[in-house]
């Protein structure tokens, strides 16, 4: 079933979505079509997704998917939160194809068909913090990534899993401006990416993944700063050592391996503190692990989140 | 062009333009549009304005120059104090909308946070060019003092290009963009700096027109 909170009617619903969510690729559409008659953009996300209600999901408001689809960070885009809306219709979403391999008895190619087929979708509505100091409460809808490591049965050497996000250099002109590298790279310890919290998600809002949000589908760990959730994920490698990841190779000092939120642990610029939930007006203050300290601070025991293992 | 760059409604009209950038974060924050974060979205204009205020107040003296225009030096004042201007207002945004006026955490933040204590180094260097702006203080310091204490203007310029570079996470075009034109502007000035036996003679409309 479709779980829509919002009673009142807004623009998303009013506006024919796909128009809503990206005005420019109405129009680029318009003009490939008028210009080569060669292919349009391939069809976009947006179809309806029936997803079972979970005890995993927080009851505060929604942000609206305006916010959600409109203030984005996905640097291959470009590095304006509202890049991405912009240009995101480029990324081809369809046909899709994702690696799993690496410690596993038994590696696979995955298509879209199949990533949909991993497990019954439910609807998590978690809270995202940024390390930007910003935060919204998104609607997702996935299943636990467990799902498909357990698929692949990861050997005694899988230690970690390592991710890698589509990378088109032809596609996403503004990644070289970016400062940061691309193919974008994240990885998890074992426990964590095992852990029921982590999510792989194919959409939002009932719908599946809008492009900007990481089509067609990405990871999502809510106890972490927002960077760890890696979109439109091409490749998935269980590893015995720990994998690089984009943000600590660019600034190690800043964004570690771990980055679980921790209002404790400053970035070196600014505190972590507090932060604004989008759409508000004061900062609130921020909970550690983003509020699921009950269910993973066990993860942690023991290991020292301040200096060490940020 | 002469006469059009002394008449006092061209300084109006500047004084109006300078007013835009204000005008249009008014109205687009008014409207809903400055996206789903306004209060960040306001927080880094005013601060791109501020530093562009004062690459613009510092281009009035080799436009002035290179165009052997001496009336611009009638604006130069006013473009200064919009700088600072636009200075407070994104000061006020990190006091008010980011710290709620907890002293002790911004104190901590000034100290700890390089960026910061770059930025707020900019902003205090302003304050005496904006107290000592009036004719008057150009009288009581006499010229030669008053233009050496402006000089801490490019201290402040370079103060707010730090800070923007050292803010921004890795896409660091546009604080690079703004470094270029502001050592564009202190390498015109260099020869005069070296060749101190001979200081330029000053504007005669620095000191009694503006």
């Amino acid at each position: 079933m479709i779980i829509r909170r919002s009673p009142n009617l807004g623009y998303s619903q009013v506006t024919p979505r796909e128009l809503y969510l990206n005005r420019r690729r109405f129009l680029a559409a318009g003009s490939v079509a008028l210009g080569t008659l060669a292919g349009l953009p391939q069809a976009i996300a947006g179809a309806k997704l029936t997803a079972a209600k979970s005890p995993f999901s927080t009851s505060e408001p929604l942000t609206p998917l305006e916010a959600i689809t409109h203030y984005n960070n996905f640097y291959e885009f470009g590095t304006d939160k509202e890049d991405p809306s912009k240009n995101a219709y480029k990324l081809r979403t369809s046909p899709w194809s994702v690696k799993v391999e690496g410690a596993v008895a038994k590696p696979m190619v995955l298509d879209l068909d199949a990533i949909f087929k991993i497990a019954p979708l439910e609807e998590r509505i978690y809270r995202h913090r940024c390390v930007e100091r910003w935060s919204m409460v998104i609607p997702w809808i996935g299943f636990p990534l467990n799902a498909l490591l357990k698929k692949v049965e990861p050997t005694a050497k899988a230690k970690y899993v390592a991710f890698e996000s589509v990378y088109d250099s032809k596609t996403m002109l503004n990644s070289a401006f970016a400062g940061i590298q691309f193919p974008y790279i994240e990885g998890l310890r074992m426990d964590e990416a095992m852990h029921p919290l982590t999510l792989l998600a194919v959409g939002l809002y009932g719908e599946s993944l809008p492009n900007q949000d990481g089509a067609p589908f990405r990871l999502v760990v809510p106890w972490k700063y927002g960077f760890k959730s890696i979109k439109s994920i091409v490749k998935i490698r269980l590893v015995e050592k720990e994998p690089p990841t984009t943000w600590n190779l660019s600034a190690p000092n800043e964004y570690g391996f771990y980055s679980n939120v921790n209002p404790e642990r400053d970035h070196p610029r600014w505190s972590q503190a507090k932060e604004r939930r989008i759409g508000d007006f004061r900062m609130r203050d921020t909970v550690k692990f983003n509020g699921y300290g009950d269910q993973v601070a066990s993860l942690y025991t023991g290991m020292d989140l301040i200096r060490k293992y940020y | 062009m002469h006469t059009a760059l002394s008449s006092r409604w061209t300084k109006a009209l500047l004084f109006l333009l300078c007013l835009v950038p204000l005008f249009l974060l008014g109205w687009r924050y008014y409207h809903n549009q400055l996206g789903a974060n306004p209060i960040e979205s306001i927080t880094h204009k005013t601060g791109d304005w501020t530093i562009r205020f004062l690459l613009i107040t510092l281009c009035v003296t080799p436009l002035r120059k290179l165009l052997n225009q001496p009336q611009l030096a009638r604006f130069r004042r006013m473009l200064g104090l919009f700088a600072f201007f636009y200075g407070c207002l994104h000061l006020t945004t990190w006091v008010w909308l980011d710290k709620f006026f907890d002293v002790h955490e911004m104190w901590r933040d000034v100290l700890k946070r390089r960026f910061i204590t770059v930025g707020m180094t900019g902003f205090v260097l302003m304050i005496p060019l904006a107290v000592t702006s009036t004719a008057g203080w150009v009288r009581r310091l006499g010229f030669v003092r008053w233009q050496r204490l402006h000089r801490l203007v490019y201290f402040s310029a370079l103060a707010g290009v730090i800070h923007y570079y050292w803010l921004v996470k890795s896409d660091v075009r546009l604080p690079l963009f703004y470094a270029g034109i502001l050592a564009l502007l202190l390498l015109y000035r260099l020869p005069g700096w070296l060749n101190t036996k001979h200081p330029a003679p000053a504007p005669k409309q620095a000191r009694n027109t503006n």
